[in-house]
């Protein structure tokens, strides 16, 4: 239950300040720490979370206030580490929750839901949500420059949104990173340093630079507050779905903090009365590229200590061999009696073209593992038709087109005059062959 | 043989601001019994009830995470590199 802040307004400083609807907590000890740049307990060194006073938000946090909010993220921001007087100005998030009936009958899925993410502003990832959460605490505490470590997607945003607010940014990468994904970092003239290393490495490295400059790491001093940006998938979907709850979920796991916070979500919202509590715990799914699967494997395994990976998967983004969130997203899915699965980098590619030719959702290379993922689940029967699915699509196709060049080369008709006569004969000849898929 | 030690800022509270040091220890559960003489408040902070290094945090030889090598059957090599640094986020809940 929620226990008052420790920390009085008159002990404010520019680096801490109180609320009074959140505030830090150690996961482990239990210890408040206020609201302050800091991710790990210093007693107990265990990670901090925001937890909040729900009992105040009953009655505030309601279906009508929230319909009178913005078609962003911030129509939630009773929910969110905000701080007080805080103006968002960017529409993040209230992305379209589609109905899938063309993916569902190939998956033989009657009521199957892709949450899009691909068009997610202003960055075309769900990573705009947890940035904009992050940003506005990391303004609160006056940095003037912030920073990530990232596998391409929180680049982009951290980039994008620090030019919108003014603030400087250094943003770390592996150095072998999509090359779309470099393009829409550095034009948004964010400074960024290329790393030797796996992902991995670069976290570390921020680990440390963290400690060093007085600077604003999303994910690593600011993460408390960052991570919970991903409660909104979360509300987004229940609302979307008309305030209640889908049988199941399936999300792309990375690190795997969203996937836990989807569920936090849930659990917030039974919590405040906005939706039923449902007669079985929603299953939650989680997703990887077996290239970078050390979540699926404790999970099968049916353990939630993870053994770290050395990734060597097209899908960079979930590439993450030393998940944060592994041990608590793979316990949680156990508990919750959902599974994990992982699928080759065939797989998701394949998984892409089926949501596009679908759907017409152009996914990167993490939508690919998810679609594909969800493929297997209900091959295997481990998702019922007629369950309510929400597959969880999180970035955008066109920073990942390197994953399918030469794909279609064959399906590239040569240039023809400009003669309807040339054209009855290309379309003829085209109806002649054999149908055409794309390679694999 | 000798290694040196490495710590994240986060860790120097108890180390008098010391960021790097040298150590004898043979292999992991060696250095950590040294830091009971050496830096006992960090100690304390690093390890549980039980002695054991708590599971948030992460060691890693010359880059490598130490449980690619042996975890703690790892034997240290002269002039090997031994950071200790907190895992940042996540929790088991």
């Amino acid at each position: 239950m929620f226990q008052p802040s420790l920390l009085s307004r008159s002990e404010e400083s520019p680096m801490n300040y109180s609320n009074p609807s959140y505030e830090l907590a150690c996961t482990e000890c239990g210890k408040r720490f206020g609201n302050q740049p800091l991710s790990a307990c210093p007693d107990c060194v265990a990670p901090l979370e925001v937890v909040y006073d729900l009992l105040s938000a009953k009655g505030v946090f309601t279906r009508d206030s929230i319909a009178r909010g913005p078609a962003s993220i911030w129509r939630y921001a009773r929910m969110l580490p905000v701080p007080e007087g805080f103006q968002p100005d960017l529409p993040v998030g209230f992305t379209p929750l589609v109905h899938a009936s063309r993916l569902g009958k190939r998956f033989g899925a009657a009521s199957l839901y892709v949450k899009n993410d691909a068009v997610c502003f202003p960055t075309l990832s769900f990573k705009d949500r947890v940035v904009a959460v992050a940003l506005a605490n990391a303004q609160k505490f006056g940095f003037d420059t912030v920073g990530c470590s990232s596998t391409g997607n929180l680049a982009n945003s951290v980039a994008a949104q620090a030019a919108r607010l003014g603030l400087k940014a250094c943003i770390l990468v592996p150095a072998d990173l999509e090359p779309a994904k470099i393009l829409n970092t550095l034009v948004y003239g964010a400074r960024l340093i290329r790393i030797n290393g796996n992902y991995d490495a670069v976290n570390r490295l921020s680990m440390q630079i963290a400690g060093e400059y007085n600077w604003g790491f999303v994910n690593v001093n600011l993460r408390p507050y960052y991570s919970e940006g991903s409660k909104t998938v979360g509300y987004e979907i229940a609302e979307q779905l008309g305030w209640r709850l889908p049988d199941n979920v399936v999300v792309p796991m990375a690190g795997g903090s969203l996937i836990r916070k989807i569920r936090k979500a849930f659990q917030e919202l039974i919590f405040l009365g906005l939706v039923k509590k449902p007669a079985q715990p929603v299953r939650f799914f989680g997703a990887q590229a077996t290239g970078c699967s050390p979540i699926s494997v404790a999970v099968k395994d049916g353990v939630d200590d993870i053994m770290p990976q050395k990734p060597n998967t097209i899908a960079r983004s979930l590439a993450i061999g030393n998940p944060a969130d592994g041990a608590a997203a793979a316990k949680m899915i156990l508990e919750d009696g959902g599974w994990a699965e992982d699928v080759s980098d065939v797989e998701i590619v394949s998984g892409i073209q089926e949501m596009a030719e679908t759907e017409g959702i152009f996914t990167e290379t993490a939508g690919g593992v998810t679609t594909a993922v969800t493929a297997r689940l209900y091959a295997e029967g481990r998702i019922a038709p007629g369950e309510t699915t929400v597959v969880c699509i999180t970035g955008n196709g066109l920073k990942t087109t390197d994953a399918l060049a030469g794909r279609f080369d064959h399906l590239d008709t040569c240039a023809i005059r400009p003669r309807l006569a040339d054209f009855d004969a290309l379309l003829r000849s085209l109806d002649a062959e054999p149908e055409l898929v794309a390679a694999n | 043989m000798s290694i040196q030690v490495v710590l994240p800022t986060a860790f120097t509270r108890h180390t008098d601001g010391r960021k790097q040091f040298d150590s004898t220890a043979a292999n992991l559960p060696a250095l950590l019994a040294e830091l009971d003489q050496t830096f006992p408040a960090l100690a304390t902070q690093i390890k549980d009830e039980n002695g054991k290094l708590r599971k948030f945090i992460n060691i890693y030889i010359n880059d490598e995470d130490i449980r690619f090598l042996g975890g703690d059957s790892y034997a240290f090599q002269d002039g090997d590199e031994v950071m200790l640094i907190p895992s940042i986020a996540g929790g088991r809940r």
